[in-house]
């Protein structure tokens, strides 16, 4: 039983990162190549406030704060180039991250950071939390797509030009994405931390924030269901078929690249093609 | 001396760095593609430079053939990949060319082993004593003269022959240049040989500089290329080479200085990011 609730505790993991991701480059359309910096964020302060003594559930929220105040800083970034340069931006602070990281001795430097205290609530207790989490992303993800809110990220996504020329703040918009898609990116962290009580700079480098983009990429960019399910699937395929763990990046490269080359959709753009539900979907039968 | 020593080390990084960018500045300058997979090719020339060489003994019939072959492959990228998502908005290509990057890794891995590969007889390995107790290889003088001949003689043929003025007017305004009789598809695939080509060169150059070829050779120099192309200002020739071998050269100081703080390639990225905030339109963009 114990492995399952693990697998369980990662999937759910991996399923809050993915939908902080879709939250900035599904919403609002803002690539960010370095996704895992701020996860990693959120993982380091919850394993050093951990080992400070705090409480579990108390370093939940300075791991949300922390990381998106970083995020903050790089939507303020993001706001004064131009949507290429944003890839790389980002890329670029995920190689400072690990970088900056791996070179200092009080955050654990090579080594990483072990030894991080329970998090007292049980396997199963803290199985529950994540999943709950899980559940409260999700609920929020659809209740902003739905929003006002969401409609601007949408616009900005299709046509920033156009929304500016509506008179829409597109600035605040896209920070306001960032602020959001970080900071759960700094929950997941924490989640992390404490789920595998190890963590090194290792783990949130250039890999894991392709990795969490394929995810995004995987379920079709914007679309909650298939993120979820994408989050899902491809986290726990590497624990499941040794082959897949060994070739992960081949199958995760290629993954990407035959999405993106036949169905940039993703998983939701295949279903919406094989199933159109309304008979107003283009290509519908009537 | 050491700061002499330290310049001279960054521009020979820093004219691999500009070979290996030079592709990428012509594939954006031309459809506006962030092409990471381009690395790839890097490591493909460096791969079939040890391969050829070490069959045939001849180093000149390395290089040549890793070039023709990473240009090839480069044309062979471009048709099977970016020719259909040109329609498409930037990021799906942008992740494609990702996946493919990091797939190609994986697959030159399972193809030629994680260890890698050497030279059995590593040419130009030959120490060169020059004055004031400077000292190079053989081999990183060369990195520096023939990527410099390289670029003199592509920005010759851009501006004195009928491809290179087509390319130069298909980057400007392709829709007119099209109306004048130019094949984009002819210039695009010329933009992907010649830009392969050199990225396979480079390859070459680097697998002798280290005496080693392994599959994620390309990674580093990869991202950095494309940090190096913002800094010059997205699709500036003469702006990708400035910064390419800025960067080589602050490097080889920031690793002196800085490396207690930072790791060699953060130096890089730190360097793109305080540009950035500064002049976000690049170094050497024009506003």
């Amino acid at each position: 039983m114990n492995y399952e609730i693990s697998l369980i505790t990662t999937m759910a993991i991996a399923v809050m990162f993915a939908l902080s991701l879709n939250l900035i480059t599904g919403f609002c359309g803002q690539i960010s190549l370095g996704h895992a910096t701020f996860q990693g964020i959120g993982a380091y302060a919850a394993a050093m406030l951990g080992k400070a003594g705090w409480p579990f559930l108390a370093t939940l929220p300075v791991s949300m704060v922390l990381a998106g105040l970083l995020g903050v800083i790089v939507g303020l970034a993001s706001l004064r180039v131009r949507a290429d340069f944003l890839a790389i931006t980002t890329m670029g602070v995920g190689f400072l991250f690990v970088g900056i990281v791996r070179q200092q001795e009080s955050l654990g430097g090579e080594l990483g950071v072990s030894s991080i205290p329970d998090h007292g609530l049980g396997r199963v207790g803290f199985m529950a939390l994540a999943l709950l989490m899980c559940a409260g992303i999700a609920a929020l993800s659809v209740y902003i797509k739905r929003s006002w809110m969401g409609r601007v990220f949408n616009g900005i996504a299709e046509d920033e030009d156009t929304m500016r020329v509506l008179g829409i703040d597109v600035p605040r918009y896209k920070l306001a994405a960032f602020a959001m898609g970080t900071s759960l990116a700094g929950l997941s962290g924490a989640f992390y931390t404490y789920h595998l009580t190890f963590i090194g700079a290792e783990s949130f480098g250039f890999v894991e924030s392709i990795t969490v983009l394929s995810m995004v990429v995987f379920g079709g960019i914007g679309s909650v269901p298939g993120v979820i399910i994408a989050a899902a699937l491809l986290s726990v395929l590497p624990a499941w078929f040794q082959v897949i763990g060994d070739y992960k990046l081949l199958v995760y490269g290629g993954l990407l690249f035959v999405m993106m080359r036949f169905s940039p959709g993703g998983m939701a753009g295949l279903a919406a093609r094989f199933f159109p539900t309304t008979p107003l979907v283009k290509g519908g039968k009537p | 001396m050491l700061a002499i020593e330290l310049v001279a080390q960054g521009l020979i990084q820093g004219s691999i760095y500009a070979l290996v960018a030079l592709g990428l500045t012509l594939v954006y300058g031309l459809l506006r593609i962030l092409h990471v997979a381009h690395a790839a090719l890097f490591t493909l020339g460096g791969y079939v430079g040890v391969l050829v060489c070490n069959a045939s003994g001849s180093l000149a019939l390395g290089f040549l053939i890793a070039a023709l072959v990473a240009g090839f492959g480069g044309v062979a990228m471009f048709r099977l990949a970016y020719q259909p998502l040109l329609s498409k908005p930037p990021y799906v290509a942008l992740i494609a060319s990702i996946g493919l990057f990091i797939a190609s890794e994986e697959a030159f891995r399972i193809i030629f082993g994680a260890q890698g590969m050497s030279f059995t007889n590593p040419a130009l390995q030959q120490q060169l004593v020059l004055g004031w107790g400077l000292q190079f290889k053989l081999a990183e003088i060369l990195v520096m003269v023939s990527t410099a001949s390289i670029i003199g003689v592509l920005a010759w043929l851009q501006a004195r022959t009928r491809i290179g003025i087509a390319c130069q007017a298909t980057v400007s305004d392709p829709q007119m240049a099209q109306s004048f009789g130019i094949s984009l598809l002819k210039v695009r695939d010329i933009n992907f040989f010649v830009g392969s080509a050199l990225a396979g060169f480079a390859g070459v150059w680097v697998a002798l500089l280290n005496n080693l070829v392994e599959p994620t050779m390309g990674s580093v120099p990869s991202y950095k290329a494309l940090a190096i192309i913002v800094l010059g200002g997205l699709g500036s020739v003469p702006g990708t080479l400035a910064a390419a071998l800025l960067l080589g050269v602050i490097e080889a100081f920031g690793t002196i200085y800085l490396g207690d703080i930072l790791d060699r390639n953060a130096i890089a990225f730190a360097f793109l990011i305080a540009v950035l905030m500064v002049r976000p339109q690049g170094l050497f963009a024009r506003s």
